[in-house]
């Protein structure tokens, strides 16, 4: 399993987390789990997905997710799942 | 392992977008020794052939990792064993060493790095022939190409201090000077004079290919200045307790993005992984600032009564952080001070509180040494002799990595501003003491090796 971790950050709006979940779901990526936090308008989105079974490269994945986030009019930053375990686990 | 969190995922990230985490550069060290030839035309192909194919994909996976893991990677760079060997048999007059020069100039650009180091002599007990020839090259190979960085190592504990090395380098600095005078003097930023030179250092402008090391190695520098100042914030007034775990704590996260970054680098490029280099560097960006910690931790200005000891403390804490964070530490691994490339410390050269011997006396803590320091163009050459020989005997004496690299900015005196570019910054010219050490570092030959006993 290869495990990367994706945000959002943006204004909230109906449908967001819909648009980002068709993508994934278009593309062979499997959702592990999904976690936000909403303060006033805004939301702060992070999903871990699978992406052994996707297959575009990273670079391809991180243009496609950027291209998504910018019709929703927010940020989608694609990363993969090491440097935060490196940074938060010993 | 529990999963990763949401707050984890923004740490990290509020770290990366706002307080300017990155990994500020992965140095590639080639080794030089097998492109040796008498024959000069044949040394520079050679030259430039090996830095070419070992460097070729530097820039390109570099950017990969950054991409990737989300970490912006800011410098790739080169280093190569220090030149004075490489062109031992080849080059017969310094004019030979800057067509060297010029060969690794157009190999960086031809892969794409920034910077190229190692045009380098080691010359801490004498200096050979070669030695003292790539010396008086300096100023004309550092004012011809736009890529190349040169370190000489002039002392070390063991050796003592080469005064004679000394007095030339003041001369050559000033030389170096007055040849890119039209750009504030800017050729002096890419020179450094070294007491205990580390051989794995990915630093520039001190970065060379020691001739310990492998054929080609990694090494990989981290920074995070914001980081620290960002954490310090969150602790104000708690002890010195609460203050050095806050430190090391974030020391940790930052070296082992790092860690994650180098292993990465040495695999795809094939390369083996050398150290890790726990520096905290600043920008003059807003923010990414040493002397912005310092003012965190209590003091109102870089400077003030209280800023060696507060250096101290962050030196070591930051080397305790990163210690547990990588298997392989080494090259400079503390704190750097330089001034023009970070904000808070022109700041505190503008209020008039800092002062290069209140720099000189944080050198005796930090990680480096004098760095950065625009000081009068009408500065003798044996003035910076005597600033350079001061600098080398606190690292000779207390067993630690010390530099100089000040520029002398041809045509302004003190208080005129020096604009040098890009992550070099720019800072007022500050005042040198103005007292003759002449008599002094005109003597000749060699400080000796201190004594390793009776320590005070």
């Amino acid at each position: 399993m290869k495990r990367t971790i994706v945000t959002l950050v943006g204004k909230d709006m109906v449908g967001i987390i819909a648009r980002v979940c068709t993508y994934f779901a278009d593309n062979g990526i499997n959702i592990l789990d999904i976690a936000q936090t909403t303060v006033q308008e805004y939301i702060n989105m992070m999903m871990i997905v699978d992406t052994s079974t996707y297959t575009g490269d990273f670079a391809t994945l991180s243009a496609e997710l950027d291209a998504v986030g910018r019709e929703l009019g927010c940020v989608i930053k694609a990363q993969q799942e090491e440097i935060f375990n490196m940074m938060h686990r010993i | 392992m529990p999963r990763i969190g949401l707050n984890e995922v923004m740490e990290t990230n509020e770290m990366i977008e706002r307080e300017h985490l990155d990994v500020r550069t992965i140095t590639l060290g080639i080794n030089l020794m097998d492109c040796c030839d008498s024959n000069l035309g044949r040394l520079k192909t050679n030259v430039k052939k090996k830095v070419v194919s070992k460097g070729r994909d530097l820039v390109s996976v570099g950017d990969q990792i950054g991409m990737e893991f989300g970490i912006p990677i800011v410098n790739k760079r080169v280093s190569v064993t220090p030149i004075a060997m490489v062109g031992a048999s080849a080059c017969r007059t310094p004019a030979d060493f800057v067509e060297l020069a010029v060969a690794l100039d157009e190999a960086a650009e031809e892969i794409g790095v920034n910077f190229i180091g190692g045009y380098s002599a080691l010359v801490m007990k004498g200096a050979g022939r070669a030695d003292a020839l790539l010396m008086d090259s300096i100023p004309e190979a550092l004012s011809s190409t736009e890529r190349v960085c040169s370190s000489v190592g002039l002392a070390s504990t063991k050796a003592g201090i080469n005064m004679d090395a000394v007095l030339s380098m003041g001369r050559k600095i000033t030389e170096l000077s007055e040849l890119t005078g039209d750009r504030d003097s800017v050729g002096c930023a890419k020179l450094v004079v070294f007491c205990n030179p580390p051989d794995d250092n990915p630093f520039m402008a001190g970065a060379f290919h020691g001739v310990t090391e492998a054929d080609s190695v990694i090494n990989v520098g981290v920074s995070g200045p914001g980081v620290v100042k960002t954490a310090v914030s969150k602790v104000p007034g708690e002890s010195f307790e609460v203050l050095c775990e806050t430190i090391k704590k974030t020391a940790f996260k930052v070296t082992r993005a790092g860690q994650l970054v180098a292993k990465e680098a040495s695999r795809r490029l094939g390369v083996p992984f050398g150290i890790l280099d726990l520096s905290l560097a600043p920008t003059p960006a807003v923010g990414d600032s040493i002397a912005d910690i310092l003012k965190e931790m209590g003091l109102e200005h870089a400077g003030a009564p209280g800023s060696t000891a507060a250096l101290a403390i962050l030196n070591d804490q930051v080397k305790k952080g990163g210690v547990m964070a990588s298997s392989y530490v080494g090259g400079l691994s503390g704190a750097f001070i330089p001034v023009s490339e970070d904000r808070g410390m022109v700041a505190a050269v503008e209020a008039g509180a800092l002062t290069l011997e209140k720099l000189e006396a944080m050198t005796s803590v930090c990680s480096v040494g004098l760095d950065m320091i625009a000081i009068p163009g009408d500065t003798s050459p044996e003035t910076i002799s005597g600033i350079i020989a001061d600098e080398m005997a606190i690292g000779m004496v207390n067993n630690k990595t010390t530099a100089v690299r000040v520029v002398p900015v041809h045509g302004k005196g003190v208080g005129d501003m020096a604009e040098f570019g890009g992550l070099l910054g720019g800072s007022p010219v500050m005042a040198v003491n103005a007292f003759d050490c002449g008599g002094f570092v005109r003597r000749g030959g060699r400080i000796p090796a201190p004594i390793h006993s009776f320590r005070n």
